[in-house]
């Protein structure tokens, strides 16, 4: 692209903020009834890895590995066969999204082993508080900004939810007794859904959507916990 | 550059509108009482002299829809109020994500009412790839050929324009064209313009980006080439800014009733430009639009009293 530094954010944005929420209401309508069945599985779920949390990492990996399939979902379901029709860069997002969910394949697979438990601390209550605020808080908050329901975005059926609860899980699945080698193995996992919260934050900035802000600003809070409480789970 | 308006008689009954009603008379109510697509003002392509209505319409955002059955009804109705109102000219890219489909869609909902001058793009830096990409824009569109096909924003222009001529020269297309935006690259225009034989340039002009002024709109009455203006509103920007401000007494002199009417005509009147593309999705945004292509047009002196007043607002 020549002249690349005259170009603005907006100049990228192909289609209407009408267009991106009618987009998950027809979505969600197609795939009836799996949004909610999404919600009350992920949320069945982080009861279950709450209760056990000080005893075995054993939820964590199982919840990976349903997490890698989500990330397969979302990258077929949404961005290859829905977004692609309305933004050209979505083959792209797909592929990106497959590539995560093999990483996460991989930490469920190589990076655990069932007699670690979840992480400590700091970084146990910011873990489940993501996911908690994925998978329940983010079908609320296009209600909450006047939004009918039918548009919500749901954990592991829409991309933001999924990647907020992903970087809640992966602050979850550190603590001390992991080797630097698994630990390289879930670092890896820390970049895609990093990048999407920029890049739909960035997204949802150019529609002047209200809550353009918060997934760069979960994204910020999850890498600086990840970051801050290093030594502190290397201890544990 | 034989690009004058042609006499409407249109015109005369919407004078006698905007006399009796100056700047306030609703959109809706002069769009509805504005005879249905006769005596828009056209200009002529200078190549051919083909007569082509000042407004057309853009599909950029607008019509990328996807697969929203409902939202690509709104669209189809949409292009219904164009052809109704006289529009002719619609402008899409293989860029536009849905765009290309949706205008086919609407196209075939509509049959012969839509006497459609179709206008896109290729926008490949492949010479390989821009037959398959102008037929598959051809499949979306359903049409037998295209009337305009562009080089968007100049991309592969090298590779495109050589067969987008030898298209024209065989049949297959009607004109060829380059386009820019928000003054990107004028100067590789400007040399493209001075070294084909162009039909057309698309570029963006607004009451606000008159850049193209100095030379490119010069150029293109010198060398014969019609001009196409893209974002007359700023993507919608320049008129949310306008209507924070009353419209001008000097508005109801060229039969204007609202900002965006001001904004197509200060366009379509430099004699230079043969139309403008303004993007909408709303029926009562496209009769709002198509009725800036009648009426009186703004001369010289008050184009530049236009320019002066939204560059103190």
């Amino acid at each position: 692209m020549t002249e690349w530094w005259t170009y603005r954010l907006s100049d990228f944005l192909m289609f209407s903020a009408r267009t991106y929420r009618r987009l998950f209401e027809l979505y969600n309508a197609d795939v009836w009834p799996l949004p909610v069945l999404a919600c009350i599985g992920a949320a069945l779920w982080i009861g279950i890895a709450w209760r056990h949390r000080r005893v075995s990492a054993q939820p964590a990996r199982v919840g990976l590995a349903v997490l890698a399939a989500a990330w397969l979902w979302v990258a077929w379901a949404f961005h290859f066969e829905r977004y692609a029709m309305v933004n050209t860069a979505a083959p792209w997002f797909a592929a990106a999204f497959v590539l995560e969910a093999l990483l996460l394949v991989a930490v469920a697979w190589a990076g655990l082993h069932g007699r670690t438990s979840l992480a400590c601390g700091g970084r146990l209550g910011v873990g489940f508080g993501l996911l908690a605020l994925a998978i329940l808080g983010y079908p609320g908050l296009g209600v909450w900004l006047g939004r009918p329901l039918a548009q919500a975005e749901v954990f592991g059926i829409a991309p933001d939810p999924t990647a907020v609860g992903t970087l809640g899980m992966l602050l979850l699945t550190v603590s001390g007794r992991l080797s630097p080698a698994r630990r390289r193995f879930i670092a890896a996992a820390w970049p895609i859904p990093l990048l999407w919260c920029g890049i739909s934050g960035a997204t949802l900035w150019t529609m002047d959507a209200p809550e353009a802000a918060l997934l760069p600003a979960l994204a910020g809070i999850a890498a600086a916990v990840a970051i801050g409480t290093r030594r502190s789970n290397d201890a544990a | 550059m034989s690009s004058s308006f042609r006499p409407i008689e249109r015109r005369r009954v919407l004078r006698r509108i905007a006399l009796g009603i100056g700047a306030s008379w609703p959109i809706a109510a002069l769009a509805q009482t504005a005879p249905k697509g006769r005596g828009v003002e056209t200009k002529q392509i200078p190549s051919t002299g083909e007569a082509l209505p000042v407004i057309g319409l853009g599909t950029w955002i607008t019509f990328n829809v996807g697969n929203d059955r409902a939202a690509r009804e709104g669209c189809a109705d949409v292009m219904k109020a164009f052809f109704e109102a006289g529009g002719r000219m619609i402008d899409s890219s293989p860029m536009y994500g849905s765009s290309q489909p949706v205008v086919g869609q609407g196209l075939a909902r509509l049959g012969p009412a839509a006497r459609v001058f179709a206008a896109d793009k290729v926008w490949t830096s492949s010479a390989a790839r821009g037959p398959s990409q102008i037929e598959a824009s051809r499949r979306h569109w359903n049409v037998a050929r295209f009337d305009l096909l562009q080089v968007h924003n100049l991309l592969g222009w090298e590779e495109q324009l050589p067969l987008l001529f030898s298209m024209k020269q065989t049949g297959r297309l009607r004109y060829v064209g380059i386009t820019t935006s928000e003054g990107r690259r004028h100067r590789e225009i400007e040399d493209v313009m001075r070294r084909h034989p162009l039909d057309f340039v698309q570029l963006t002009y607004n009451l606000l980006d008159r850049e193209a002024e100095q030379r490119i709109l010069p150029l293109a009455r010198e060398r014969g080439i019609a001009v196409i203006a893209n974002r007359p509103f700023r993507e919608g920007a320049l008129l949310r800014e306008l209507q924070r401000h009353r419209l001008p007494a000097w508005a109801a002199e060229i039969d204007c009733a609202s900002w965006a009417q001001v904004a197509l005509k200060f366009i379509v009147s430099h004699p230079a430009l043969t139309c403008a593309i303004p993007a909408t999705g709303s029926v009562a945004h496209v009769r709002e639009n198509m009725a800036a292509a009648i009426g009186r047009m703004p001369d010289a002196a008050l184009r530049q009293r236009m320019a002066a007043h939204v560059d103190a607002l």
